[in-house]
C-alpha cells in the first residue's frame, strides 16, 4: 500500500499545474456555449498541444502521441479538478468513436475523422437505442438494405444526444434480418446531412431536450462507412460500450459534489440555524460522506488493477450502479436541506446554484436508467461477478 | 502509487484463513456458543501460537511491528469465521500504548498480559455506567466490556475521556444475541491504575475500524453462503439464483460490500501513515460497515428462505455477530456524529 507518487510523477504534476495556471485566462466559461464555440475549440487545441487532451492518440491523427500512463492521466484529472478549469472536450465522438476507429477503422476512416473530431470541428452522435431496443440493444430493427455501393436505411433511433449539432453519426443497423440477432448488425458511419434524416428533440423531465429521436426514411449512404466488416457491428460496439460505462460514476466527480453540499450546509440557514447543525440532515450528510469515501477508495483500487493490467473484478462492475445512485442521493439531500427553496427552479431571486441541484437530481435519475439500467447492472454483477446463472431463455411464443 | 495488499499481507490473511477453516468450523463455533470451555480454550491456544498478540506491537518491544492495515486483515478473517478472539482488545491496547514505552508492550506481545477493553462509555453511558478516577484509583461500572473474561488487564476509559491501564477487577458476563463472544459488565471499586494515558481519538477510531473489518469479514461470509445457496437450491424447476428477484439481492449485497473493502484498507492506511483524514475515515468506516453489514445480514438470510431462519444452517451466528458489531463502540448514528466533530463541523459549544 503506497499512495504517494514518485518524484517523476510529482514533477509531471507541477508541469501540468504550470501549464494550467499560465493559460487559465484563455479558458472558456459558461458563457461560451455550443459544441463548436471558437473559444472552446481554441482551448481544446491548446490542451492537445500540451498533452492534456488526446494524450495517447498518435500524432499522425492529431493527438499528442504519448505512451499510455494511467497515473499521468489521473494526475491530469486531479489538476483539472483542483483548479476548476474546464477539462478537455468529452463527447461521444471523442470518447467512443475515436477509440473504435483507432482499433478497427480503415486507414481512410482514421485519416478523415479522427483529427477533426479531436479538435471539436466534427461533432458525432451515437445511433444505438431504438424505441423497441433499449436494454435489449441487439433487438434493434432499423434496417440498412444493400443496394449496389450503398445501403438504404429505414427506421428510427432514440436517446440520441447532440443529434441536432452532429455532422456525422455512428450507427448500429440491421444488415442481415435472417441471421441471429447479434450476427446481423453492422456499425456504419454516415453524414447527418444525408437526405431523409429528421431529428426531433426529446424534451426530458428537466425541461431541456438533452436527447433526440432520429427518423430515417430511405436514407442512402455509401458502404465505405462500414467499420470493420458487415454484420460484425455487435463486436465493434461492444469494444466501446465498456468505455461508456467506465465514464459514468466517476468518484472524483462525486467527491466534488459532496464538497459542494458540505459548503452549502455550512453556509445556508433555516430558522437561524446552520443546516449542518440540524442533526437529522447532518446524519444524512455523514452517511453520504462514508459512501463517497468508499467509492473513492474503490476507484484507487481499480486504478491499481489497471496499472497492473489486471481486471478489477467486482470492484469495477459495481461502479456504474453505486456511483450514479450516490450522485442522485447527494442531490436529494441538497434539495431536502434547502427545503421549500429546494424546489425553486430555473429563475427567481431565491434560486440556489442556478437550480443545479434539481437538474442533477432529475438528470442523475436519467443516468441511473441510461448506459445500462440499474437492473441490467445487477444482472451483470450477479452473472459476471458472482457467477450466478443467466435467466433461462423462454421458448418462442 | 499502489493501492493493493502486499504479497506479505495476502500471505498473512491466507494462512490465517487456512488455520481458521480447520480450527473454527461451524461445529466448533456452535460448541463455543453453547459454553464448551474446552473448545474455546483450544481455539484461543491455536490463535496464540500464530503470534497474533504481538502483531501491532513495535519490534523494539518484542512484537511484529505491523500496522493497522495488517490488523484489519486479521480481524476480517476472524469475522469471516466468526471466531472469538482477544485480538481486537490486544491490538487496540497496543495502539493506545504506541508512545508509552516498554512497561507493558513486551508482556502483551508475549501473551503474558491478556487485555480486555472497557471503552463503551467513550460513546455512550447508560444505566449509570461510567468510570471515575480519584488519586489514581478507578471506581464505577463499564458495560459491554470486550474480552474482559479471562483477561489480566483492561484498557478502561474514564468519564474525562482519558484512558487507564488497570488490572481486571470482577467481571460479570452480559449475555448478548451473539453467544460466540463473551461481553462483560466490569465494576471498579477503587482499583489502582497501572498507567494513565491522555484522551486519544485514535484509540476509539482504531477500535471502530477493527470492528468494521470484523463486519466486513462476517458480511462477506454471508454473501458467499447466499450465492452458494442460490446457485444450488432449486424451485420451479430452476436454481433460484437464475431468478432476477434473487439474483438482484445477491448483486445488491456485493455492490454494497465491495467498495467497503477498499474503504477499510484506505482508512487503515491513513491511520498508519498519520494522514489527517484518517480519523474521520475510520470513524465513518464503522458506521458505513454497520449499515452495509446490517443490509447483508438480513438479505442473505432472506436468500436462504426458511432455512436461513433456522438454527440448523447456523447463518444466525453471522447475523448476530454483525448485529452486535453495529452497536459496539457506538451506533452508526453516534459514529457519524463523532465524524462530524472530528472534521470540525459541529458548532463550537
Amino acid at each position: 500500500m503506497d499512495l504517494s507518487f514518485s518524484p517523476e510523477y510529482e514533477a509531471f504534476r507541477k508541469e501540468v499545474a504550470d501549464i494550467l495556471s499560465a493559460n487559465a485566462h484563455l479558458a472558456p466559461t459558461s458563457e461560451d456555449r455550443g459544441m463548436k464555440n471558437p473559444k472552446r475549440q481554441a482551448w481544446q487545441k491548446l490542451l492537445i498541444e500540451n498533452g492534456l487532451a488526446a494524450r495517447t492518440i498518435p500524432t499522425e491523427y492529431g493527438g499528442y502521441g504519448a505512451e499510455p500512463d494511467i497515473l499521468k492521466s489521473r494526475i491530469i484529472a486531479e489538476e483539472f479538478a483542483r483548479t476548476g478549469l474546464p477539462r478537455a472536450m468529452s463527447n461521444q465522438g471523442i470518447s467512443m468513436l475515436v477509440p473504435t476507429l483507432l482499433e478497427l477503422g480503415t486507414p481512410e476512416q482514421k485519416a478523415a475523422y479522427i483529427r477533426p473530431t479531436l479538435y471539436g470541428e466534427m461533432v458525432w452522435c451515437q445511433g444505438y437505442s431504438e424505441p423497441g431496443a433499449g436494454s435489449d440493444l441487439a433487438a434493434l430493427r432499423t434496417a440498412a438494405v444493400s443496394d449496389g455501393d450503398d445501403y438504404v436505411i429505414n427506421g428510427s433511433k432514440i436517446w440520441t444526444s447532440t443529434a441536432k449539432q452532429a455532422d456525422m453519426i455512428f450507427c448500429l443497423l440491421r444488415t442481415d434480418p435472417t441471421a441471429k440477432k447479434h450476427e446481423g448488425i453492422s456499425y456504419i458511419l454516415f453524414s447527418m446531412e444525408t437526405p431523409g434524416i429528421e431529428v426531433r428533440p426529446l424534451v426530458d423531465m428537466t425541461g431541456a431536450a438533452n436527447f433526440n429521436e432520429v427518423f430515417f426514411t430511405d436514407v442512402r449512404v455509401p458502404k465505405s462507412g462500414i467499420v470493420f466488416a458487415e454484420n460484425k457491428g455487435w463486436q465493434v460496439a461492444n469494444a466501446t460500450l465498456t468505455h461508456e460505462r467506465g465514464m459514468l460514476g466517476d468518484p472524483n466527480a462525486t467527491k466534488a459534489r459532496l464538497v459542494e453540499l458540505v459548503e452549502l450546509m455550512k453556509r445556508e440557514t433555516v430558522n437561524g440555524e446552520r443546516l449542518i447543525d440540524n442533526p437529522l440532515l447532518r446524519d444524512r450528510l455523514l452517511k453520504l460522506q462514508g459512501e463517497v469515501y468508499a467509492m473513492q477508495a474503490n476507484g484507487l483500487r481499480i486504478t491499481t488493477h489497471r496499472l497492473k493490467k489486471e481486471g478489477a473484478g467486482l470492484a469495477g462492475l459495481v461502479v456504474k450502479l453505486m456511483g450514479c445512485e450516490l450522485n442522485h442521493e447527494i442531490a436529494r439531500l441538497a434539495i431536502d436541506a434547502l427545503g421549500e427553496l429546494g424546489v425553486t427552479y430555473e429563475q427567481g431571486e431565491h434560486l440556489r446554484a442556478e437550480g443545479a441541484w434539481q437538474v442533477r437530481y432529475m438528470y442523475d435519475l436519467g443516468l441511473i436508467i441510461g448506459g445500462g439500467t440499474a437492473q441490467i447492472q445487477k444482472n451483470i454483477i450477479a452473472e459476471r461477478g458472482l457467477g450466478l446463472p443467466r435467466e433461462p431463455k423462454l421458448a418462442k411464443a | 502509487m499502489e493501492f493493493a495488499l502486499s504479497e506479505d499481507q495476502r500471505m498473512l490473511q491466507d494462512s490465517l484463513n487456512g488455520f481458521l477453516k480447520d480450527a473454527a468450523p461451524l461445529d466448533t463455533i456452535r460448541k463455543i456458543a453453547t459454553g464448551d470451555d474446552a473448545a474455546s480454550a483450544a481455539l484461543a491456544a491455536g490463535l496464540d501460537e500464530l503470534g497474533l498478540a504481538g502483531l501491532h506491537v513495535p519490534e523494539a518491544h518484542g512484537g511484529l511491528g505491523l500496522g493497522l492495515l495488517d490488523a484489519c486483515l486479521v480481524q476480517e478473517s476472524l469475522g469471516y469465521a466468526i471466531a472469538p478472539s482477544r485480538f481486537l482488545a490486544t491490538t487496540v491496547t497496543a495502539h493506545a500504548l504506541r508512545h508509552a514505552g516498554d512497561d507493558f508492550l513486551p508482556g502483551i506481545a508475549s501473551g503474558d498480559i491478556r487485555m480486555g477493553l472497557a471503552l463503551t462509555e467513550l460513546s455512550s453511558r447508560r444505566d449509570g455506567a461510567g468510570v471515575t478516577v480519584e488519586k489514581d484509583k478507578l471506581s464505577g461500572t463499564s458495560l459491554l466490556a470486550v474480552s474482559a473474561e479471562g483477561s489480566t488487564h483492561l484498557l478502561a476509559a474514564d468519564t474525562t475521556g482519558a484512558l487507564n491501564l488497570v488490572e481486571t477487577p470482577a467481571a460479570t458476563p452480559m449475555q448478548t444475541i451473539d453467544r460466540t463472544r463473551i461481553f462483560s459488565e466490569v465494576v471498579f471499586g477503587g482499583d489502582a491504575r497501572a498507567m494513565a494515558l491522555k484522551p486519544d481519538d485514535e484509540v476509539l477510531a482504531a477500535a471502530r475500524l477493527l470492528v468494521a473489518a470484523d463486519t466486513l469479514g462476517a458480511a462477506q461470509a454471508m454473501i458467499d453462503k447466499a450465492v452458494a445457496y442460490a446457485a444450488e437450491r432449486q424451485q420451479f424447476g430452476r436454481v433460484i439464483g437464475s431468478f432476477q428477484a434473487v439474483k438482484h439481492m445477491c448483486a445488491e449485497m456485493a455492490a454494497r460490500l465491495e467498495p467497503s473493502r477498499a474503504l477499510i484498507w484506505h482508512a487503515a492506511h491513513a491511520l498508519d501513515t498519520g494522514e489527517p483524514e484518517g480519523l474521520a475515515m475510520a470513524t465513518l468506516a464503522k458506521s458505513h460497515l454497520a449499515e452495509a453489514g446490517t443490509f447483508i445480514a438480513r438479505t442473505s438470510t432472506e436468500v436462504h428462505g426458511g432455512m436461513g431462519f433456522t438454527d440448523l444452517v447456523g447463518l444466525h451466528y453471522w447475523f448476530k455477530r454483525i448485529g452486535v458489531n453495529r452497536q459496539l463502540f457506538g451506533s452508526p448514528e453516534q459514529a457519524r456524529m463523532d465524524a462530524a466533530r472530528l472534521q470540525g463541523w459541529l458548532e463550537p459549544a
